[in-house]
């Protein structure tokens, strides 16, 4: 066990203790949901210290209509790519694991890159690539398309659900209805987009906004710096993984996303039509689009009635107030992404936490 | 989101650059990071570097970037390799 | 190892007539497969193989190997096929005596791979005195799959006085591994396409049973061995756990991991303990026996990385729990099944 963690630990509890009453903290990072889990820092929290974990599984809060899309196209006699994290989530009509046996062509890649190059050693395919993922992401599959362009890989197109973290976050906060007294932000997402861009979130909701990374220090940093905030009654936004973030985020990565991409309203899972929050191709790429390339049209979304994924997504239940949950709804059959997706709370609760509220004898 | 992981950069050329994580190579795309050279380290996610960093930082700030490759286990009884 | 540069009828790449149990067939076993693992019991190529048995009871085991690719840094399918068999042997504590060896080729497959990974059941057989008494060669057609499969069944001898039954692990037991985690579930994904990368990394497939008998030979109350194949380290545990109906702490910073194995974990989203092994067992051995044990595993190259990583508890309800590096705990489960690297 690292001082550092020991030390971070007394100080939240230290805060915490001084604050008296539950705190709910939202993280909006399925990497921060499993890394908080994973390296048992959930365990070390004190209990009047929540971590409610929000829309930040980008499988999580992709809309069934884009899923299903997917698996349309993957039926299309296309190679379709694919980060891993997409290949199991269910759609109306199965998913791309499923598409798969049937004899689609699914391939993951760990890159979009890899996925150009598909298409160059596969001149004679079409080659689609699940444009999936935050503003982390989004940056790579702008520099392919622009790689695709310059080197006339016509083959090439992309199915685009990349989202954007703040609107939502704002969205959130709008509807009203959910207790947080902060955000621990997503660390990597930061690196892009800067610090600065959530002042908005200090700006007109008054809420602490505190830059985090993964590792178990930087989470329990993070806290710590929500709790004093939280105790000196102050809302601002904090920087506390300035090895890799900066105020203004990655210029490089900025420019390429203005030049690549515009915004658009977009359909999030359970949360609706979120203004501005999702990105498309800009006029001079819609080529590139495989919506428009293979003429699919996006249909309506069908969650299970009973599925609970949308009220997890924005932290006003935990997984087990589900009755799908550990019950028709496992890991080895999800019903909603949030048991699919190795970020989705609920896979994260039934994996490592299950049990960790029962009394131990 | 999003797994990224540190790593140095060991050779660069053009867009593209051999990163080195403790044994394992990957190539990975400058693209966002075009200032990025030999001798540097980076974070790196989906196969782009997405952010230079400095080395002092990065082993404090990933600490399994210290670990040393030992091949005496009982030197090392209670702890991992 | 296989007489001949070509494949029986001139060819480089195997054919249907190679598996129509005609005169290529023939060659084809008599030139190539043959030479490789020639003994006494299979040179006669008899229906069956005829193995003299004293007394003891018979331990048998099969498994069938279809990984992809055939040949990755560390091994590949043939050494695969011969060490898991054999391990499934001797974590029963039986010494293995003899295997069959069915191979299904598909019409395509280059004789190179062929040549070479019948020398490597060859080169494994031998570094596991064990021999391939009998076996059946099948040619399928072309279907753009993975170009062979591989299924081995073995026999051995269970050792007298041993009984290695997860019913004998009690509350206080030692739990160790003998050697490193995950090596082989990440070389594997090192070379897979789509997200390959190169890695230092090698494949930990070797035969256990000179391990294991040494481990045996120390008298030692060993309860139970297994070995951690698909499912990694956490399958294993989760198994123990469940049919024992114990809990099991682990201490992750007691898990025998290298540096590379772990960037590469981080680099894939996966977790360690869930990964793929196949040089990698389990022992559980009463508290008092654990360092005898240990000693005996370090003494060989496939446990110079063993260690003690926990114990079993009676702690209910029973579970497997991990104390993390962080100090905090979690619980560990069966993995779901195919784990699948993220980028999320």
């Amino acid at each position: 066990m690292s001082l550092s963690v020991d030390a971070l630990r007394a100080e939240v509890a230290r805060l915490a203790e001084g604050i008296g009453r539950p705190v709910q903290i939202m993280e909006v990072c399925g990497t921060h949901t499993v890394s908080a889990f994973r390296s048992g820092v959930h365990s070390l929290l004190p209990p009047n210290v929540r971590l409610v974990s929000g829309p930040g599984c980008p499988v999580c809060v992709t809309a069934q209509r884009h899923i299903d899309a997917a698996i349309e196209l993957a039926g299309r006699d296309v190679i379709l790519t694919t980060y891993g994290d997409m290949v199991r989530v269910p759609g109306r009509l199965g998913s791309l694991e499923k598409r798969r046996a049937e004899g689609a062509r699914v391939q993951v890649v760990g890159s979009a890159r890899t996925a150009l190059a598909v298409a160059r050693a596969h001149p004679a395919e079409q080659v689609v690539f699940l444009g999936v993922g935050f503003e982390t992401t989004a940056p790579a599959t702008a520099a392919t398309v622009l790689e695709a362009e310059r080197d006339g890989v016509e083959n090439f197109s992309v199915l685009m659900c990349h989202k954007l973290v703040v609107p939502a976050m704002l969205a959130l906060l709008a509807g009203g209805d959910v207790p947080l007294e902060g955000f621990l932000c997503p660390g990597h997402v930061s690196v892009i987009i800067g610090a600065a861009a959530y002042r908005p979130i200090v700006n007109h909701f008054g809420k602490p906004c505190v830059v985090a990374g993964f590792e178990p220090p930087q989470i329990l940093a993070g806290l710590a710096a929500l709790l004093r905030q939280v105790v000196e009654g102050r809302a601002a936004v904090e920087n506390v993984y300035p090895v890799v973030v900066s105020e203004e985020g990655n210029p490089a990565a900025k420019r390429l996303l203005e030049q690549c991409f515009v915004t658009a309203d977009t359909p999030w899972r359970a949360l609706g039509v979120i203004p501005r929050s999702g990105l498309e191709l800009a006029a001079n790429y819609r080529r590139f689009d495989a919506l428009e390339r293979f003429g699919v049209q996006l249909g309506e979304d069908h969650d299970h009635p009973a599925c609970r994924c949308g009220e997890v997504i924005q932290g006003k239940v935990t997984p087990p107030d589900c009755n799908l949950f550990g019950t028709v709804c496992t890991p080895a059959e999800p019903v909603g992404p949030c048991m699919v997706s190795s970020e989705g709370t609920c896979a994260a609760w039934h994996k490592y936490r299950r049990m960790a509220t029962v009394g131990r004898s | 989101m999003c797994l990224a992981v540190p790593g140095k950069v060991l050779a660069a050329e053009d867009e593209e650059i051999l990163v080195d994580f403790q044994g394992n190579r990957v190539r990975v795309s400058r693209v966002l990071t075009p200032e990025a050279a030999a001798g540097d380290w980076v974070l790196v996610h989906a196969g782009f570097a997405i952010s230079t960093m400095d080395e002092r930082e990065a082993l404090e700030t990933w600490d399994y970037l210290r670990q040393l490759q030992i091949d005496d286990p009982a030197a090392l009884d209670g702890k991992g390799g | 190892m296989c007489a001949t540069e070509t494949l029986p009828g001139g060819h480089d790449r195997v054919v249907l007539a190679h598996g129509g149990g005609g005169e290529l067939t023939n060659r084809l076993i008599q030139e190539c497969v043959l030479p490789a693992l020639t003994n006494e019991r299979l040179a006669p190529l008899t229906d069956s193989a005829v193995l003299p048995w004293e007394a003891g009871e018979v331990v048998f085991t099969t498994d069938s190997f279809v990984v992809t690719p055939l040949e990755f840094p560390g091994g590949d399918i043939g050494v695969l096929a011969v060490a898991g068999t054999v391990n499934d042997l001797s974590v029963m504590g039986a010494t293995p005596v003899a295997l069959s060896l069915g191979l299904i080729i598909e019409e395509g497959l280059p004789f190179a791979v062929l040549k070479r990974i019948v020398a490597s059941i060859a080169a494994t057989a031998r570094a596991a005195d064990v021999q391939v008494v009998t076996g059946d060669t099948k040619v399928i057609e072309h279907r753009g799959g993975d170009g062979l499969f591989i299924n081995t069944a073995g026999v051995g001898r269970l050792r007298p006085g041993v009984r290695l039954d997860v019913s004998r692990v009690r509350a206080g037991d030692v739990i160790l591994v003998n050697g490193r985690l995950a090596e082989h579930g990440l070389t594997i994904m090192s070379v897979r396409n789509g997200i390959a990368f190169e890695s230092d990394l090698r494949s930990d497939a070797v035969p256990l049973n000179h391990l294991v008998a040494d481990v045996l030979d120390t008298g030692a109350d060993v309860r139970f061995i297994r070995d951690a194949t698909r499912g990694g380290l956490a399958g294993v545990l989760a198994d123990i756990s469940e049919q024992c109906r114990l809990s099991i702490r682990i201490d992750e910073d007691r898990l025998p991991l290298s540096p590379t194995a772990r960037h590469a974990a981080e680099m894939l989203g996966l977790d360690p303990v869930t990964v793929a092994n196949e040089g990698l067992l389990v022992c559980l051995v009463a508290a008092g026996d654990a360092d005898r044990v240990l000693q005996a595993m370090r003494r060989r190259r496939e446990g110079r990385n063993a260690a003690v990583i926990g114990e079993v508890t009676d702690l209910n309800p029973p579970l497997v729990e991990l104390h993390t590096r962080a100090g905090g705990q979690r619980i560990i489960q069966r993995p779901y099944g195919e784990e699948l690297p993220r980028i999320c």
